[in-house]
């Protein structure tokens, strides 16, 4: 991993004062993984560069490894040693530190002066592309050009890979182009080699206290810094997925297209409960408990199961929907199990309502079946709310592709007559009425984004 | 001497002062954990065994633990005094609950022994007019105990009584393990006298008749006994002529029998009771008033002493009228024997009038076969190891028989409808799924597990391993029904002490050795995609998935991939040859990047990517510094040689990489024929699977890929040094490597262990897409990697998948099968060093 700082002023090997590195000599510090050099390819007076390279052993970071990433083999086998990341930064804070402070000693003038620079990253990750470079570094005063690298030149058909080629050039105070860095590879690069603590907000107030505050993508670089623990991973099923060759399944949870339709549809179907009379309700599918939370808040529900298969996602409702501070009346009125609608569970039985919220569309339509087996014919409560996408509906989302889906997850995506369709042999297969309502905006062409259906058995029971 | 006789399946309560001898006479009659105590459970919950104010939690304790024994059918006596009706009737209501029978033993001493006894004994801190009070309140009527519940009571009323007891333990009547059959369980029979006489001919019993042509007993000469499983009579023409038969060979010890519903109402009605003559009992009646009055009187005895339901052979065989589930097996109650009449019913009745019936067999989970009747169905289904055997011979459809154990059925049509039925026989689609046998229960995967197979005794899965399985298996598989079997992990060859090498064959060679194994088969290692294909003659039904169950095709792809392959197993002739119209494949599925492209592109492509650009721009800035005289030879050096590295490691995983539209361009190696209709065939030598395999794919080159092999004799040292050059010849450009396995297939090492069934030895180069770009400069470190638990982990693995295989082959239910495919998939969520 490389970083090379280069200054075209005059006398341009003054560089070395303010970087306190000597242009004749190729030195050596000791990293955490590995080892941090920095040479002078060129040191004449109308131009000098030094360089920041990094020798990284692979065993060791994998050894440094967090638990997670060492049971997948992206633990092992990742661009650390090769990609500009925050183990740039820090070797950077490590190795240039006083500069980095703006201190440099009988030469403070020359550390005040904005000096014509030129910054060359080799490989920077960069999700979002050029066009993202630019918009990170062109507000704080760079010219930035940034390439694209292939990803494989043997394969053209797979295209670009996220990693550009970045030059940057302007005049610039060094210690300024060194916290530039030093903040905002870290945020490109997302995957952080250490865990983020109370330190972390600290340092980037030191950092970026000039000129974060000014940058017009300010709360995404601090949102970016401060969070960039991986999003939520689950363990178990990056493992799985890596035993197929395929990658990690994405997190499933709010929908993103319009978030605020995640609210209308859990308000409609809270309404639809009262509409019925259901007071004691599974939330089958509950995932990491949105639902839930409007649930538990309502008094009228006394009883509430939010089921769901992954064993994670429940983990996770746990710790939002705060389990371990609910009052007792109020916990005692939930309960959280990991269930599946493909297998029947006696606990879901007798209950007023099975509420399906976004959830048959994440099932194959081949499983479908055992899906209505276990809700309809063996759980058989009075009521049952399904709520999924109505496909016409997604022409009116603009970043679409035509035939396209909502999520990456959706395994089918149904029109309005699909779903009523299915909703009527469902209702006639096993003595249910049915009847359908859109959720959201009512298009006079294309319906509702989302569809719902209550279902309310026939029989005496 | 008195004899006191507790059944087997029971719970004693002993009564009888303090001081009455109790815990004594319970130390020398029943066994140290039989006995639960009253002051021992005061101990537990109050460190004090004299502490009265921890009595309720005591007792808590003792009924929880003669709860949780009396429902693992544990013999069990419980030691309180237990002179009040209420702490009496609780126990009752426990012995209930569990359907077993409760037994009374009073100990009755006179007041002054007790008391004598209660002065000797330092421990117990209350007064003698306790004992006193207690005496009183001892129960002394046999008639009274009977009245509160208990089947059976004694009363002991002297010491010297007490002392001279002699305990025997009964079996329940139903208890009849001791027999082992062979048997023929035969269906309900309605009074088809014409049709059984067919049926017992058909099954190879003589028929003895009587003088005057009766049919009076039957006998099989091999010694088999016949089962009748209830309701004999009604709505048949010849009703008194199936029980004469039915009596005579249960007499002669030819047959046994259980009741049915209708022999129930039936003693009801020859008893004098007023039951409604309807159902076909007005024919019975009618029939038997042309028999003598005593053949009428020894029917109804003999019906009257029918056991409700039978345990046989050892308890794997399980016979009641309507059906048993398994908590009832071999216990004793009203509930029981209701269930064993009358199935599970609800209470309620359908359009018909018939009484609805819960379908409890969808549930059952044991391991003993249960045979049945009592619900008419037109065909003979196995649901979960249970069948009924009704097939409405009376209403016109056949008499069945089942011979156990072989599990073949044997029919007779009925001669006519003898009875028109209420309800028609078979049973509208809609109202029975077919999916009866398939539907599973979370509690067949969820939670601990441990599940037998025929090669490890047992295999354990842990709850956390099985909720990490459930998402997977629940959202991203194929149907359980489709997934006969997940393929195991692979651990690869201890690490290579050789320069240069990670993996060498060496290893493999001294480990099979080391196993016993003389020969090995070495298989070229295939870089794509691990495939369980199961092909059908028709092309119907099969399924082609990866590893964790996954359909790797869109459904009219997979069906246009398995139509070529069954008809080039078809023109290999293989499917004759094996007489299977079906068989699961093990394969690799290539290209490598059909699946993993997204793998490919965002971990190897990218990391290449970045190592190309990062050590060109590197080596650059390098050059300038030594142009300028710097000293940066060891980090051109090492900047050079990683360069390289990064290059070889694009290079190893662009031979995986091509392109594919539709099934052109896919290619299956299979490498081993897992099961078919006859069996599995892991004991079959890799020479005849390669073989066959062979055949297969020479019948369709264009979408199959044969596996190059060769095999290693490792007692002879030239043999394995042409092993270890195959294998060198092999990875020379990059090859993947290869896969050693004992060439007879499923092997034992000399303490009777499964031997690995396969190890792998990865190509250097290969090695690189796991251990990274550079790992070569690292192997002093890599080499200290412990395979112990990957190992331990294939083992286990194999065992569950070659008991799902067999599970599948044998027919049995699918939630038995699917145990075991999902524990292979709840073992794979195991964290364990990914590279191995």
């Amino acid at each position: 991993m490389l970083l090379t700082l280069t200054s075209t002023a005059p006398s341009a090997s003054d560089l070395g004062y303010l970087l306190h590195k000597n242009p004749s000599r190729v030195q050596s510090f000791d990293l955490p993984s590995g080892q941090a050099h920095v040479f002078y390819p060129e040191a004449t007076d109308e131009r000098c560069t030094v360089a920041l390279l990094l020798e990284l052993d692979p065993i060791e970071l994998a050894r440094a490894g967090r638990g997670a990433d060492r049971r997948v083999l992206a633990g092992y086998l990742n661009d650390r040693p090769y990609a500009a990341s925050s183990l740039l930064a820090v070797a950077l804070s490590k190795v240039f530190s006083t500069a980095l402070r703006g201190v440099c000693v009988g030469h403070e003038d020359l550390a005040n002066t904005d000096l014509p620079l030129e910054i060359h990253l080799p490989v920077l990750p960069c999700p979002g592309g050029p066009e993202r470079a630019r918009d990170l570094f062109e507000p704080l005063g760079w010219l930035v050009e940034a390439t694209p690298i292939v990803l494989d030149p043997a394969l053209p058909e797979w295209g670009d890979s996220r990693y550009v080629d970045l030059r940057l050039t302007g005049a610039m105070r060094v210690a300024d182009a060194l916290s530039h860095l030093y903040v905002l590879i870290p945020v490109l690069d997302g995957d952080k080699h250490y865990w983020v603590n109370e330190d972390e907000v600290d340092k980037l107030l030191r950092r970026g206290g000039t000129w974060l505050a000014d940058h017009p993508l300010k709360d995404w670089i601090v949102s970016r810094y401060l969070a960039r623990q991986r999003p939520y991973v689950d363990e178990v099923m990056a493992r799985l997925a890596e035993l197929d060759g395929a990658t990690e399944a994405p997190a499933d949870d709010e929908d993103t297209p319009t978030p605020p339709l995640a609210r209308l549809r859990a308000e409609a179907v809270v309404a639809v409960l009262h509409e019925v009379g259901a007071h004691r309700i599974v939330d089958l599918g509950c995932g990491q408990g949105a639902l839930l939370r409007d649930l538990i808040k309502d008094a009228s529900f006394t009883e509430i199961i939010g089921a769901d298969v992954s064993a994670s996602a429940l983990a996770v409702a746990t710790k939002r929907l705060q389990l371990h501070r609910m009052p007792d009346a109020q916990r005692a009125r939930l309960q959280l199990i990991q269930s599946s609608a493909t297998y029947r569970d006696a606990r879901l039985a007798g209950m007023d309502a099975i509420v399906l919220m976004e959830v048959i569309e994440h099932l194959d339509p081949d499983r479908l079946p055992d899906l209505e087996h276990s809700v309809f014919a063996e759980a058989r409560p009075q009521h049952v709310v399904v709520t999924t996408p109505n496909a016409d509906y997604n022409v009116r989302y603009p970043g679409l592709a035509p035939g396209a889906m909502r999520h990456p997850d959706h395994r089918f995506e149904w029109n309005r007559a699909e779903f009523a369709a299915w909703a009527a042999r469902v209702a006639a297969d096993h003595t249910y009425a049915v009847t359908l309502r859109p959720v959201g905006d009512d298009d006079p062409e294309v319906g509702s984004p989302t569809q719902l259906a209550i279902f309310t058995r026939t029989e005496r029971s | 001497m008195t004899t006191i006789r507790l059944p087997m399946m029971g719970l004693v309560v002993l009564i009888g002062t303090t001081g009455s001898g109790k815990s004594t006479f319970a130390a020398t009659h029943f066994g140290p954990f039989e006995t639960v105590s009253s002051d021992y459970c005061r101990g537990l919950v109050a460190d004090d065994v004299n502490d009265q104010s921890a009595s309720t939690a005591a007792f808590d304790l003792l009924h929880h633990i003669v709860g949780v024994r009396l429902a693992r059918g544990r013999f069990t006596v419980v030691d309180a005094t237990n002179l009040t009706r209420s702490a009496r009737a609780s126990l009752i209501a426990l012995a209930k609950e569990h359907d077993v029978l409760p037994s009374a033993l009073v100990l009755d001493v006179p007041t002054q022994v007790a008391i004598q006894r209660h002065q000797a004994r330092t421990d117990r801190p209350f007064g003698v007019d306790v004992i006193r009070r207690q005496r009183a309140q001892v129960p002394r009527g046999v008639g009274a105990l009977r009245k509160e519940g208990f089947r059976n009571v004694y009363l002991l009323d002297s010491e010297q009584e007490i002392a001279d007891v002699e305990i025997v333990r009964t079996p329940l009547l139903n208890d009849r393990r001791d027999l082992h059959g062979p048997f023929d369980a035969i269906g309900d029979v309605h009074g088809c006298l014409s049709e059984l006489l067919t049926l017992l001919d058909r099954l190879g019993y003589r028929i003895i008749r009587d003088d005057v042509g009766r049919a009076v007993d039957a006998e099989h000469p091999d010694g088999r006994t016949a089962i009748f499983l209830g309701d004999l009579v009604d709505r048949g023409p010849d009703s008194p002529g199936v029980l004469r038969l039915a009596m005579g060979m249960t007499r002669a010890g030819h047959a046994i029998a259980i009741p049915g519903n209708h022999e129930q109402k039936l003693i009801r009605a020859l008893d004098g009771t007023n039951v409604s003559l309807r159902h076909g009992l007005e024919l019975t009646l009618s029939q038997l008033a042309r028999e003598s009055e005593e053949f009428r009187d020894d029917a109804r005895e003999w019906c009257r002493e029918l056991v409700a339901h039978l345990v046989l052979d050892d308890g794997n065989l399980v016979v009641a009228h309507a059906g048993l589930k398994e908590a009832y097996h071999g216990r004793a109650s009203g509930r029981v024997r209701a269930f064993s009449l009358y199935g599970d019913t609800t209470g309620e009745s359908d359009e018909y009038g018939l009484p609805v019936r819960l379908p409890w067999a969808e549930d059952y989970r044991g391991r003993a076969v249960v045979l049945y009747g009592h619900t008419p169905t037109p065909t003979l289904d196995w649901v979960n190891n249970t069948l009924c055997l009704d097939t409405g011979c009376v209403f016109g459809g056949h008499l069945s028989a089942l011979r156990y154990p072989e599990r073949e059925t044997v029919q007779v049509p009925a001669e006519r409808v003898w009875y028109e039925p209420v309800k028609p026989l078979a049973p509208a689609p809609e109202a029975s799924p077919a999916r009866r046998d398939g539907q599973l229960d979370l509690e067949d995967v969820l939670g601990a597990h441990s599940i037998e197979t025929s090669t490890i005794p047992r295999v354990s899965v842990r709850p956390e391993q099985a909720a990490g399985a459930l998402e997977v298996m629940s959202r991203f598989a194929l149907p359980p029904g489709k997934l006969a079997y997940l393929p195991p992990t692979m651990s690869p060859v201890p690490a290579s002490t050789r320069e240069g090498f990670l993996e060498h064959p060496d290893q493999a060679w001294s480990a099979y050795a080391a196993a016993g194994v003389r020969e090995v088969v070495c298989q070229e290692k295939h870089m794509g995609s691990r495939a369980v294909v199961h092909v059908r003659r028709d092309g119907e039904e099969g399924a082609a998935y990866t590893r964790t169950g996954r359909a790797f095709f869109d459904e009219p792809t997979t069906a246009a991939f398995l139509d070529r392959l069954a008809a080039a197993v078809t023109a290999a002739g293989v499917f004759d040859e094996l007489e299977t119209d079906w068989l699961i494949l093990d394969a690799e599925l290539l290209p490598w990047s059909l699946k993993a492209v997204g793998l490919l592109q965002e971990q190897f492509a990218a990391v290449g990517a970045a190592a190309r650009a990062g050590l060109a721009a590197a080596g650059g800035a390098l050059d300038l510094a030594a142009a300028r005289g710097l000293d940066v030879a060891r980090l051109r050096e090492s900047t050079a040689r990683r360069a390289e590295d990064a290059a070889a490691f694009s290079a190893a995983y662009r031979r995986y990489v091509w392109p594919v539209s539709g099934l052109d361009g896919v290619q299956l190696a299979p490498f081993q024929i897992l099961a078919g209709a006859g069996g599995t065939y892991e004991e079959r030598p890799h020479a005849w699977h390669l073989a066959l395999i062979d055949r297969i794919v020479a019948a369709d080159p264009g979408v199959l890929r044969p596996t190059r092999r060769l095999f290693v004799d490792l007692d002879d040292e030239a043999s394995r040094a042409a092993g270890t050059q195959w294998w060198l010849d092999l990875v020379g450009d990059g090859g993947e490597g290869m896969v050693v396995k004992p060439a007879a297939n499923l092997s034992w090492d000399a303490k009777r262990r499964l031997v690995q069934p396969g190890m792998k030895v990865r190509g250097p180069d290969y090695l690189r897409l796991v251990y990274g770009p550079e790992y070569l400069s690292h192997l002093d470190r890599l080499r200290d990697r412990n395979l112990t638990h990957k190992r331990s982990l294939a083992t286990r693995e194999y065992a569950l998948g070659l008991e799902s295989l067999r599970r599948f082959v044998a027919g049995e239910p699918l939630w038995r099968i699917h145990e075991a495919v999902f524990a292979v998939l709840a073992l794979e969520s195991e964290p364990v060093d990914p590279r191995l």
